[in-house]
């Protein structure tokens, strides 16, 4: 225990408490002394302030109420009564009791609290104006940001600051060590000779700074001189979306020039600084500190570029690209068919390789539209905060796999979707911070925005930890509404993919954020264009997830290819479940409806033959491929599986943009076109064509 | 070796200031309040000056002002210590010509940062 600080402060503090006794005697002797009470202020100042640093904070936060007192005592606000006087005398003692260590520490904390009490009462006015003395560690701080930044800082120090003890060296030495700084004087006000006062400081200063500090380190820098100082400090971007800054905008920009004047000039077409000079509108310096500024900036996106060594492209470029390869595909395919019949060996080898070469590169092409999704998920977060701030709910956006890559068109599009049910996880999912808290929750909410690659899929989940679905609700809704049967008994699931019917809403408010049941369709609508499928999870009183299943690329898929009477059409692979075949037996045994049994569950299916009103001799068997739509099994009955088929997309002409059914075309090797089906469009078309049959 | 004159009333602050800037290497000349303060500059030059700024006889305001008038110090950084009650207090102080201010109570490496800063 021997720190010589605090064993100096006990000493110390001994003479002083002596004083204040002394000292408080001889008040009650004469009340208006100024000197005797200017002398109790100074020794309770010292003993707070001494008292904090040897690390006596309870004495030195005691010491701090009784000096208040004293305050009001010697601004001629409070009258110095024996009441008074005794009051502080006890409180004199126990801060001797204090400092000595003497009694029970807990006791003495009750008596301390007891004191200040009676002591506060003697306040003029019973406003709260005491503040506890607090450490305050606003020199030491510590940071943690790893970006860096571009900072233009300006500073003119008042003339007379060397009298002031300042050297701005210290300064400009203390904002070089926080990053890459360059520094330009500005020396134009520096007078001739015989004006020149050598005790008034005429330069100024840019600099350029590129920290990762921050903005309160560089302010910090500043914080003695800033009464004295005209500062100014701006960030300046280097973002590789923008150019960087004409030298004539960065004087606007800075203020030193007006952008008329810049505009007259620039139409005058010579080397702009120059002109500007020759002008009188800025002075020499000022181009050459902004010349400084503009190569700095340049050198940070040139910096940038190189580290991740890339070139911006056209995406229209990209997608002519993506079309080529499409008819390569094409046009391999044709060759592997004709070299099949071939005995020729060498020919067959080429053809093996061409297809080879012609799988990678369809591989990298595709690669090249492949954007990470965090570019959108980031854009999520500014849309949280305001949405939260709107609903007065508290809420924090998590985000998970913002590195995963998809198709540029597909993530374009999946914005308005996300947006979407983001709103409606923070409006309807969410709770208020209340009820939250009411139902042992954390008051702040999350939502969680996940996305994964799983096979040729990605899934993006919005997931939140709010109140959930409501089931039965969602059950009596759906039968209001005559979307459901009164006495249908649907799974949970089921009954949770009701909210993405149009108009479907058990909101009982209407908010600007949502709540109208429009845009849930919308939502599936557009997932669906993009040949994905929207699933919901939800647990009552847990949350609820929605999670997007979308396929990869949207130019090419895997596709199944089948045939009906001769025609090709191609079903994309990821939805097929399972092919059985389908023999007369069977169909006889349904009587006439079209039900199949896959190991003991019936199946409807719709004969595409019939459906398609195609002729043509019926083959002895016929199949039926299993596929899921929207989490329902479907069979679609065909001629014959051909087999797996990489289909290259082709949209179908402004002509038959409406066809519903059918979603594209491909061309197959042979040179004959194959039509890709529409799945989820297909069975509802039957669906609907059977009702109007049985009505 | 740069020269330090820490003026204070109290001890402990001397003490411990003391302590911190002999650590980092610097000379330290000690003074117990303004009047001493001034009659000890005199005899000894420093490089720069820490002050209190509620002292007996002569405070730290009166110790800057004086200070500054002397020639040979019109330009040596200044530092007061004060407490956060004292704002008007450390807005006198700068205008008498204080460089800066650490708010009391204070850890040695926090006067070790100023002092490096503000000393060129």
């Amino acid at each position: 225990m021997s720190d010589p600080v605090r064993d100096a402060f006990r000493e110390e503090s001994a003479e002083l408490l002596l004083d204040l006794e002394n000292g408080l005697l001889e008040l009650a002797e004469s009340q208006d002394d100024d000197e005797i009470i200017g002398r109790i202020f100074r020794i309770l100042h010292t003993i707070k302030g001494s008292g904090g640093m040897a690390g006596f904070e309870d004495v030195s936060a005691f010491a701090h109420e009784i000096e208040a007192i004293f305050e009001e005592v010697r601004n001629g606000h409070l009258e110095v009564s024996r009441e008074l006087l005794n009051q502080t005398l006890a409180a004199r003692d126990l801060l001797k009791a204090m400092i000595d260590d003497e009694g029970e520490s807990s006791l003495r904390q009750e008596e301390a609290r007891q004191l200040t009490e009676a002591l506060r009462t003697f306040f003029p006015q019973t406003n709260e104006t005491a503040i506890s003395a607090e450490v305050s560690d606003d020199v030491v701080e510590s940071r943690e940001e790893t970006t860096e930044r571009l900072y233009r800082i300006r500073f003119r120090l008042a003339p007379d600051i060397f009298c002031k003890g300042v050297n701005p060296l210290y300064l400009i030495r203390e904002l070089k060590q926080l990053g890459r700084c360059r520094v330009i004087a500005q020396v134009d006000e520096i007078p001739t000779l015989q004006e020149f006062d050598a005790e008034q400081c005429y330069v100024c200063w840019d600099l350029i700074l590129l920290t990762s500090a921050g903005l309160n380190a560089i302010r910090d820098v500043f914080i003695f001189v800033e009464d004295d100082c005209e500062l100014q400090i701006d960030e300046l971007s280097f973002d590789d979306d923008e150019d960087p800054n004409r030298l004539g905008e960065i004087l606007v920009e800075r203020g030193d020039l007006s952008s008329d004047d810049l505009q007259a000039v620039l139409s005058e077409r010579h080397k702009i600084g120059e002109l500007l000079v020759e002008k009188n509108l800025v002075s020499s310096s000022s181009v050459d500190s902004a010349l400084v500024e503009q190569e700095e900036v340049r050198l940070q996106q040139k910096r940038n570029s190189a580290g991740t060594s890339s070139i911006r492209v056209r995406s229209e470029k990209l997608d002519l690209l993506v079309d080529l390869i499409g008819e390569l595909v094409t046009v391999q395919a044709r060759l592997s068919q004709n070299v099949a019949g071939q005995t020729e060996s060498e020919l067959c080898n080429i053809s093996e390789e061409v297809e080879r070469l012609t799988w990678a590169l369809r591989d990298q092409v595709l690669n090249i539209r492949m954007l990470p999704i965090g570019t959108t998920f980031s854009k999520f977060k500014r849309l949280v905060h305001d949405l939260s701030q709107e609903l007065g709910k508290s809420v924090q956006l998590v985000t998970d796999g913002a590195e995963t890559e998809l198709d540029k068109t597909v993530i374009d599009r999946l914005h308005d979707p996300l947006v979407h049910l983001i709103r409606n996880c923070i409006d309807h999912g969410l709770e208020s911070p209340q009820q939250r808290q009411t139902a042992g929750k954390p008051s702040m909410g999350t939502v969680h925005l996940s996305a994964i690659h799983a096979g040729a899929y990605v899934i993006i989940k919005v997931e939140d930890d709010g109140i959930g679905l409501d089931a039965e609700a969602l059950r009596e809704k759906g039968i209001a509404m005559g979307l459901i049967p009164a006495n249908s008994e649907l799974g949970d699931k089921e009954l949770f993919s009701l909210i993405l019917q149009p108009g479907f809403s058990t909101a009982k408010s209407v908010t600007s954020v949502s709540g109208r049941g429009v845009g849930m369709d919308v939502v599936r609508q557009e997932v669906e264009s993009l040949r994905g499928t929207i699933e919901i999870e939800s647990r009552e009183g847990a949350g609820t997830c929605f999670s997007i299943k979308l396929p990869l690329t949207l130019a090419i898929i895997d596709g199944l290819l089948v045939n009906i009477g001769g025609d090709n059409f191609v079903m994309p692979l990821s939805a097929v479940e399972e092919c059985i075949e389908l023999d007369h037996r069977t169909v006889e045994k349904a009587h006439g409806r079209n039900l199949v049994h896959v190991r003991g569950e019936i199946v409807p299916y719709v004969r595409l033959r019939d459906f398609f009103e195609i002729h043509g001799p019926l083959p002895e068997l016929e199949q039926v491929v299993i596929v899921e739509v929207e989490g329902e099994r479907v069979g679609f009955a065909v001629d014959y599986v051909v087999g797996e088929h990489q289909t290259v997309i082709k949209a179908l002409g402004k002509l038959y943009r409406h066809l519903q059914g059918i979603s594209g075309a491909t061309i197959l090797g042979d040179g004959t076109v194959a039509l890709i089906l529409d799945l989820a469009g297909l069975s509802k078309l039957a669906e609907r064509e059977e009702k109007e049959l049985s009505a | 070796m740069k020269r330090i004159m820490t003026v204070d009333d109290s001890a402990t602050v001397r003490q411990m200031v003391g302590f911190t800037l002999k650590d980092a290497g610097y000379e330290v000349v000690e003074a117990e309040d303004g009047v001493d303060a001034l009659e000890k500059l005199k005899k000894t030059p420093v490089h720069m000056l820490i002050t209190d700024l509620n002292m007996p006889r002569l405070d730290g305001v009166g110790l800057i002002r004086e200070v500054r008038k002397d020639p040979a110090n019109r330009f040596i950084p200044i530092i007061m210590l004060t407490t956060e009650s004292q704002e008007s207090k450390k807005l006198e102080g700068k205008q008498a010509g204080a460089s800066g201010w650490i708010v009391k109570p204070f850890k040695p490496e926090q006067l070790l940062g100023v002092v490096k800063m503000v000393l060129v």
